[in-house]
């Protein structure tokens, strides 16, 4: 299987990287339009600012690319994000696959949200041996509200989308190569999508 | 639902750990790796790698263990310890630490926590703040608690977050090392202060204090070395010990 992490300069894809070697994985790390197109599994991990993430995704053409990808992808963090119509960080125009636009936590809670979190109303084969309410680490001051694709919610002052879903498209907010064991389930769980 | 997080902190020199440990079952007892596995395994929900070698060639020693540990460690961490540029954070940040920790680069300059955070994000930057409490007032100081700093501890933690650091790491150097306890009030007080998430250290001897330190110090997470290091306090009992008083941690 291949295996592709989308490289774009966006922060910590080492860490993902590491997370599919200890599932006996090995992921290509690439920007190139053709081995994305080829892969398998795409994951497009995102750490950062929301605005020079996309303005590095538009430059190498990638904002185009992915939306018209046909096999499973899963965006990380920033990477599920830029998934969405817009984000408030920076004014950004997002990928539009999730018709939701990412906003900034309100005031009543600490920004950034640094903790494990719990998942609840999970549905979705990428939560397959997943029990609700399991832990997952999340790390972020903006987030996409629950919709009809939320497949799994936080609550952080108000309820969220910890995940989305739509067509091939996955995104979860939390980090799963980050969330120890539920995490790597979850990893496993795209990898068998 | 907001967890409580309970955070080992691992003294690193040259590559290997610092302070020793009562783990048995450890095939190398400097090894940071072995170390971090055992408690990323036994419930502990982050780790807090802290450099302090002094030699030429710590930077890139750093950056090798910061590689070994994320290829192993399946929950986040932070690195510190002589971090200055942005360069070192880039390189830290690449090889896959999830943080790192800036300390008296940021008093010395400021301006690096602004840098620091446009080009990375507030969420993976940590400053560290050590303070003593000197004639009625918290004062920010280097060194271990040797140097003295022009900075009061709540101010400086408001410029650090208004810069855009995302998270304190709190240590009061009068409580550190004593087992009596974390500096509750002034933690309290600090979280009044801002809104990021503030790491407590300094003073963890028993489960009660790390029970008051999220009670009445309100910290969002605890960090500690010896107490876990020597098995005096075993992470699982103490997280099962803290729900049972209602402190949300994961289990």
């Amino acid at each position: 299987m291949d295996i592709v992490i989308i490289d774009y300069g966006a922060g910590n894809i080492q860490s993902i990287k590491f997370a599919l070697e200890r599932l006996g994985l090995i992921a290509i790390l690439s920007s190139d339009r053709e081995v994305i197109r080829a892969a398998d599994k795409v994951i497009f991990p995102g750490v950062g600012e929301a605005s020079s993430a996309m303005q590095r995704l538009r430059e190498s053409g990638l904002d185009t690319l992915i939306p018209e990808l046909k096999q499973p992808v899963l965006g990380i963090c920033l990477g599920m994000q830029l998934m969405c119509n817009s984000s408030q960080e920076g004014n950004t125009k997002g990928m539009g696959i999730f018709d939701v636009d990412v906003v900034r936590f309100g005031e009543k809670v600490k920004i950034p949200q640094i903790q494990w979190n719990t998942i609840q109303n999970i549905q979705s084969p990428l939560f397959q041996d997943i029990a609700e309410e399991s832990y997952i680490y999340m790390v972020h001051s903006f987030y996409a509200p629950v919709i009809p694709e939320t497949i799994a919610i936080s609550a952080y002052g108000r309820n969220y989308s910890a995940a989305l879903a739509k067509n091939n498209f996955y995104g979860t907010q939390f980090h799963p190569e980050k969330s120890s064991s539920v995490g790597e389930q979850i990893l496993r769980n795209f990898l068998e999508l | 639902m907001i967890t409580k997080r309970i955070i080992p902190c691992l003294d690193i020199k040259d590559g290997r750990t610092v302070k020793g440990t009562n783990f048995i079952n450890l095939r190398d007892a400097g090894d940071p790796v072995e170390l971090a596995k055992i408690y990323s395994n036994t419930g502990a929900d982050e780790l807090v790698f802290l450099d302090i070698s002094a030699t030429e060639e710590r930077r890139r020693t750093l950056s090798d263990l910061v590689l070994r540990i994320a290829a192993q460690i399946n929950i986040p961490f932070t690195v510190g310890g002589g971090i200055a540029s942005v360069d070192d954070v880039a390189r830290l940040l690449q090889n896959g630490a999830d943080k790192v920790s800036i300390n008296s680069s940021a008093v010395q300059r400021p301006e690096l926590i602004n840098e620091l955070a446009a080009k990375f994000g507030s969420q993976c930057i940590v400053v560290a703040i050590d303070a003593k409490y000197v004639d009625g007032e918290w004062i920010v100081h280097l060194l271990g608690g040797k140097q003295p700093t022009e900075y009061k501890l709540y101010d400086w933690a408001k410029e650090v977050e208004n810069r855009g650091a995302g998270e304190l790491l709190f240590t009061s150097m009068d409580n550190d090392g004593t087992k009596n306890g974390f500096a509750n009030e002034a933690l309290a007080r600090l979280s009044e202060a801002v809104n990021i998430p503030i790491i407590a250290s300094g003073g963890a001897g028993s489960v009660v204090h790390f029970a008051q330190v999220f009670t009445e110090g309100k910290a969002d997470a605890a960090l500690a070395a010896s107490v876990f290091h020597f098995g005096e306090i075993a992470i699982p009992e103490l997280k099962m010990n803290l729900k049972q008083q209602g402190i949300p941690v994961r289990l």
